[in-house]
């Protein structure tokens, strides 16, 4: 059975004053999730991935086309009970504290009463908020009430788990800490599905992603075979390499970068990396590193949704 | 923090989920409203009202000479009426606008619960504190009675019929306020409630304006008003109760029905329109 599942899903939002007009945010997507796989959904700020979340949770309806969560349709209340969500940039009762609104989420869920509280302590624990639990969330900085959202996202042990950018607001520690959350979620066989800019995260933790785009699908695909590794390009570092070196190496090399006392070269063909490697020991200059240059989800991104995008608040194209 | 894998509230699982009743979520939203509004001291500033009316009570009885008693239940029962309505408004408003506007509802409706028990729920929590409010209220009112009379009378009971009715207005208006807050921005909430509460209040004397006016449009205007509007005016006793004038059973019930049925109309109305709302 498809974790989730989504046919021709289209959202048109009525714009101007007087909401005649019509803006695309989503158009025609088909997404097919399996279970228990972790799926990206990557694009530049605007691109439908938070519609795409909202429309899954009847947050706002579609306009034409439709979706499915653990086979059962939308507006099929039930399939709640087996997913979590955590909203992009959340906010939560701030008057309550950590505990509280795990508790208040658990009950909405119909959690039994002892169940819940060894669930809500052990939760606050995996997130590092046992300290404060007392503490009213309007006292918590944005890290932390990103930490208990994903407490509360988990709070009914879900199936599949939608989180909308989750590590918006997380320092590198934080980070690190939703990168393993979502592996572990992976081992127990949970369906993770989750939006996001940051084009690494979705590298070291996807299955698959899709690339969205002004709300069209761009692709979408295994990462392996979206980074096919194959080799683009070798790099060559070299140590104080003479002026003369650098003229001779210059037919052979695509891009040739000082940094400090190294010249970085991008080789372009590999039948030219003998010749490079030869003239370098030619000169006595040190070879400092040869390494393969592997395609990045960063050049997929940059081709299929192009130079103009803007991803992690840096145009690709600058990058 | 640390995501230790396999620990025993991931092995938990479904099994600890019991069937959740509708009752059950729409009572566990009402709890939260309530708390929201606990927590933002708004009960607490009722409780310095009632030692307010304790002391203005005290006073008044040693500057007003015979009409003391008439004044003390005018003024009480008025400031109870008024204290309620500015409450059930203010916070009527904001109960559905504001979880919109700070996106809480996000997370609300992620859940298995219904947008028909959010509004439910939300409209029980904002009651429940009117209704403690109102005791916290009535309270104060009795001391100061107590202290006029020097102990409370026969009569002093009665004037709970008034609070009853002035709890029956209160109930009315959070249901328009919440039906309104579903329809647009917190201001023009307020603005449209407190318009049909003033209205509601003198729809009597409308209808009659336009049955004397000998205009046949304007007659069916104002007679349209008054069978639409929330008749406030027959929930007003708060005179006949100062002049001890008994309050007749038969208009308990019919008030009760009516207040069920509007308060009835009004949900349903706010329910459909939520239902249809989109959160962008």
């Amino acid at each position: 059975m498809l974790a989730i599942e989504t046919v021709k899903l289209t959202k048109d939002y009525k714009v101007g004053f007087f909401q005649t007009r019509s803006r695309r945010a989503l158009d025609s997507l088909d997404l097919r999730v399996e279970a228990g796989e972790v799926f990206g959904l990557l694009g530049p700020n605007g691109a439908g991935k938070t519609t795409t979340l909202k429309l899954l949770f009847r947050l706002v309806f579609p306009t034409s086309g439709s979706a499915r969560i653990l086979g059962r349709e939308l507006d099929d209340r039930s399939v709640h009970q087996r997913v979590g969500y955590l909203p992009e940039n959340p906010y939560f009762y701030d008057h309550l504290t950590a505990e509280e609104l795990l508790n208040y989420t658990g009950r909405l869920f119909g959690i039994e009463k002892h169940a819940l509280r060894g669930r809500v302590n052990q939760l606050l624990e995996k997130v590092g908020l046992s300290e404060p639990r007392h503490v009213a969330l309007r006292k918590f900085s944005k890290g932390m009430v990103q930490r208990v959202g994903i407490a509360q996202a988990l709070i009914n042990d879900p199936d599949v788990v939608f989180l909308d950018e989750p590590m918006s607001g997380l320092d590198p520690l934080g980070r690190r800490e939703v990168r393993d959350l979502v592996l572990q979620l992976k081992a127990e066989g949970k369906t993770v599905f989750f939006s996001t800019h940051i084009l690494s995260d979705a590298e070291t933790l996807c299955d698959r992603v899709a690339i969205l785009n002004r709300g069209k699908l761009e692709g979408c695909g295994e990462l392996r075979e979206i980074l096919r590794l194959g080799v683009s390009a070798t790099e060559l570092v070299l140590e104080n390499p003479s002026e003369q070196l650098l003229d001779e190496l210059r037919p052979y090399v695509i891009s040739m970068v000082r940094t400090g006392d190294r010249v970085r070269l991008e080789i372009r063909e590999e039948s030219d990396i003998p010749v490079a490697l030869e003239l370098a020991l030619r000169h006595k200059i040190r070879v400092a590193s040869l390494n393969p240059v592997k395609k990045s989800l960063e050049d997929y991104f940059l081709a299929h949704v192009g130079a103009n995008a803007v991803v992690g608040g840096q145009r690709l194209a600058n990058r | 923090m640390r995501w230790s894998v396999g620990s025993a509230w991931l092995t938990a699982s479904h099994e600890q989920l019991v069937t959740v009743l509708p009752m059950h979520r729409i009572a566990t939203i009402a709890l939260g409203a309530f708390k929201e509004s606990v927590r933002e001291r708004v009960l607490y500033n009722l409780i310095v009202f009632a030692f307010l009316m304790i002391a203005a009570a005290i006073l008044l009885g040693s500057i007003s000479v015979g009409v003391e008693e008439f004044i003390l239940v005018n003024f009480g029962l008025g400031a109870i009426a008024v204290f309620g309505l500015l409450m059930a408004i203010f916070i009527g408003i904001g109960l559905v606008s504001k979880e919109i506007e700070r996106r809480t509802i996000y997370n609300i409706l992620a859940k298995p619960v219904s947008r028909a028990e959010f509004i439910l729920g939300k409209y029980a929590g904002l009651l429940l504190t009117l209704i403690i409010n109102t005791a916290i209220m009535t309270a104060g009112f009795y001391v100061a009675l107590a202290i006029v009379h020097k102990g409370l009378i026969g009569a002093d009971i009665s004037l709970l019929v008034a609070i009853y009715f002035i709890l029956l207005q209160l109930a009315i208006v959070i249901g328009i306020a919440i039906l309104f807050s579903c329809l647009s921005s917190p201001v023009l909430s307020a603005v449209l409630t407190f318009s049909v509460f003033i209205i509601g209040n003198v729809s009597g004397e409308i209808r009659r304006f336009g049955e004397l006016s000998h205009s046949p449009v304007l007659e069916k205007v104002t007679s349209f008003l008054y069978y639409v509007l929330p008749n406030f005016g027959n929930l007003n006793v708060i005179t006949d109760v100062a002049h001890q004038v008994a309050v007749p059973g038969f208009l308990i019930v019919a008030n009760t029905c009516y207040a069920l049925l509007y308060i009835a109309v009004l949900a349903s109305a706010a329910v459909l329109i939520f239902e249809r709302r989109e959160f962008r």
